[in-house]
């Protein structure tokens, strides 16, 4: 029963990393300029279809294309926002949610129309086959994306916490008119958190695509934890996502596995309303 | 400016000559999940309906059914069939929203539709509220003809017939390959349809004296099935008892992978472990998955009309049918038969006609004994198989009679697969 119960606990840290993940630029984005991306899935779901056809059509691993996933997707979402978020960024918060919105179903859309809604996965992947010690076992695709997942989110936190670009970002995320007057370039920091917010749910959808199918509507699945995480993490806080993204895995697959699997998001979202309720700022978040 | 003008009259007659066209064509509704996780399944279940369609519309009658090749419907003088498809995206709210608009705005004569038995049941409401036929073909959940409505008929066995199927299967495995099972386990998903089989599947084990060591429903949209497989791993089953959609079929079959979870047999509820996309996304991992079908490729032995129609969807979409595909196609036959019977669009008519609809066997490419609906609108000559992945293909295992290969037994384990 303990053997099993670790097994139920490591499951859920794996799977809650890859959701911290997913949560990192939703709650970058939502932290600097206050706007909720409904369309943050769809980012997920082109991170894996491009770690798709780089393997089905040039037989590239999904590994190994990664850094381009990452690289494309910051252009997909600083362009984004150079295109059509900037419009709208001091627009009613009705409109900031439609407009997202919208973009999620054009990107679906686009997805469905360009690669049709056949299923796909990546097979033959460079990591692959399970590892297994103590009477416990783990998909290796399952590990790599958990340990892929750290490395990003770390990455994420130390730009945020020692560069000065980082910085600037955290200031304008504070206060975006007294960042200004210090010559921080509002637009510039929006764009690029619209970047790497875009490139983490990338590298996420490129870790996913080793193990989980592909398909236009995917993001769905994951945004509702994402913005769960947010929340719970407190509102713009990437340790706090992170934190929050562990504890929800965690309770995710052992509540399930403990109670009924049918109710393992009612155990997710009561979690959510009593840390909600007993702290609004979310577990890191600044009140 | 002549050229404007020119325009505007070539305008002005296209709108005359469109209620003129409208009377020369048959307007019926078919409501699946265009968009969404099950799209792809819905745009199968749409290209075989179409494909129905168009069959009854032209003029080639090498098929050998009755109505195909007919040139449209002969009692409404050649009326040609048009399919007015509408996208439920797997949701119940909006197969009844597009039902109605169909009904209200689209002017269709009936309904078909919707593949998920969650939706089927609030469209088809939609259609009894307003007295238009709807005609079912592919959901399985048992209480959607036990709601006493007179608008509603099925194709389709639904889940009783399949679940009883299952358990005789077991049986009589057990008796010819002398093979033990005694714990069975149960996993489904969720909704109308999952629930409905897991309750039939723990209803039949219980009579026919097996035990039910672990029943685990889950939501279909999971991100990860790891709790409800260590569920299922600890309660060491014989037998797991399977109904689950697509992506979550590919999902749970790569965690019991990544788990090591290996059972006897994986007996599934046919849905998603019988989509095309199923064997095309797991590989090699789905040999040896065995599921109650209503139809296979390999039946064309005995039924060559399943290789002539199966070749015609080969040409359009290069895909092969299968057990939903395959039903879509027959419903719409099924549904042109009755109003072609009708000889009117009336929905009464239609009704009436669909009562006393009579299809033999041989006009079918399922292999059921026909069609012929009972009191509550469901068929009664319906009759499920049951196949098992080799090599990666869907084969006839059961009945004995129809099989052309025989069952392999216990599951390969996941590395000789």
């Amino acid at each position: 029963m303990t053997q099993i119960l670790l097994q139920t606990i490591l499951s859920g840290v794996l799977i809650g990393l890859v959701y911290a993940l997913v949560a990192v630029g939703l709650t970058l984005i939502f932290g600097v300029m206050d706007i909720v991306n409904f369309a943050h899935g769809e980012f997920l779901m082109l991170g894996m279809y491009a770690s798709f056809w780089g393997w089905a059509l040039w037989k590239l691993d999904p590994l190994f294309t990664l850094p381009f996933t990452a690289l494309g997707l910051f252009a997909v979402g600083a362009l984004l926002y150079r295109l059509v978020i900037r419009r709208i960024i001091d627009a009613p918060m009705l409109s900031q949610v439609f407009t997202t919105f919208g973009l999620m179903i054009l990107f679906r859309g686009l997805a469905q129309y360009l690669w049709s809604p056949d299923f796909r996965s990546v097979e033959h992947t460079v990591v692959a086959g399970k590892v297994a010690f103590a009477g416990l076992s783990f998909g290796l695709p399952q590990v790599t994306a958990a340990a892929g997942a750290v490395v990003t989110t770390g990455a994420v936190w130390w730009f945020l916490r020692f560069t000065r670009l980082g910085a600037a970002l955290e200031a304008t995320a504070a206060d975006k008119e007294a960042a200004a007057l210090m010559g921080i370039d509002g637009q510039k920091m929006f764009a690029l958190a619209w970047g790497i917010g875009a490139a983490c749910a990338g590298v996420a959808g490129a870790l996913l695509s080793a193990t989980y199918p592909i398909f236009p509507d995917v993001g769905a699945s994951f945004i509702l934890v994402a913005f769960v995480l947010v929340a719970l993490g407190g509102f713009g806080s990437v340790t706090g996502a992170f934190w929050a993204g562990i504890l929800v895995g965690v309770v995710e697959v052992v509540g399930g596995f403990l109670w009924d699997p049918a109710y393992k998001m009612v155990l997710v979202l009561s979690l959510y309303l009593l840390v909600v309720w007993l702290r609004p700022q979310g577990l890191l978040g600044k009140a | 400016m002549i050229r404007l003008s020119r325009a505007a009259s070539l305008l002005a007659a296209l709108c005359l000559a469109a209620p003129a066209a409208a009377q020369e064509e048959v307007r019926i509704g078919v409501i699946y999940p265009l968009t969404g996780a099950a799209a792809s399944t819905g745009l199968e279940l749409k290209n075989a309906a179409q494909l129905a369609a168009d069959l009854i519309n032209g003029t080639d009658k090498s098929l050998g059914l009755a109505l195909a090749g007919a040139g449209g419907l002969p009692n409404l003088h050649h009326a040609k069939i048009k399919l007015i498809f509408a996208d439920h995206q797997g949701n119940p709210q909006v197969g009844a929203s597009e039902a109605e608009r169909l009904i209200t705005q689209e002017k269709v004569a009936a309904l078909g539709g919707c593949y998920f038995s969650s939706v089927t049941a609030t469209a088809s409401q939609t259609a009894e509220r307003y007295g238009i036929p709807f005609l079912n073909g592919e959901s399985s959940a048992p209480n959607l003809t036990q709601r006493g409505f007179k608008w509603f008929f099925r194709t389709t066995p639904h889940d009783e017939l399949f679940v009883r199927n299952s358990f005789e299967f077991l049986k009589d495995l057990e008796k010819r390959k002398g093979v033990h099972v005694k714990r069975i386990a149960i996993l489904a998903e969720n909704t109308e349809f999952g629930t409905g089989a897991a309750a039939l599947q723990e209803k039949f084990a219980k009579e026919n004296g097996y035990q039910v060591v672990a029943k685990v429903l889950y939501p279909p949209k999971s991100t990860q099935l790891t709790s409800e497989v260590q569920k299922l791993k600890a309660a060491q089953p014989d037998v797991v008892m399977q109904s689950s959609y697509l992506g979550d079929a590919i999902l749970s079959v790569k965690t019991y992978k990544d788990l090591g979870f290996l059972p006897t047999a994986l007996v599934a509820n046919d849905a998603g472990f019988n989509d095309s996309e199923f064997l095309k996304t797991v590989g090699k991992d789905g040999n040896g998955v065995i599921s109650r079908e209503v139809w296979a490729l390999d039946l064309a032995a005995q039924k060559p009309v399943i290789a002539k129609a199966n070749a015609l969807l080969q040409a359009r979409h290069h895909v092969n049918f299968n057990g939903n595909s395959a039903r879509a196609f027959t419903a719409i036959f099924a549904l042109a038969d009755a109003i072609n019977r009708a000889g009117s669009t009336r929905p009464e008519a239609i009704q009436k006609a669909l009562r006393e609809t009579h299809i033999p066997g041989d006009q079918l490419i399922m292999p059921w004994g026909g069609i012929q609906y009972d009191a509550t609108g469901q068929n009664k000559l319906g009759a499920g198989i049951i196949v098992q992945v080799q090599d990666g293909k869907y084969v006839t295992v059961w009945p004995f009679a129809l099989a052309s290969k025989d069952v392999a037994w216990p599951l390969p384990a996941w590395d000789k697969r």
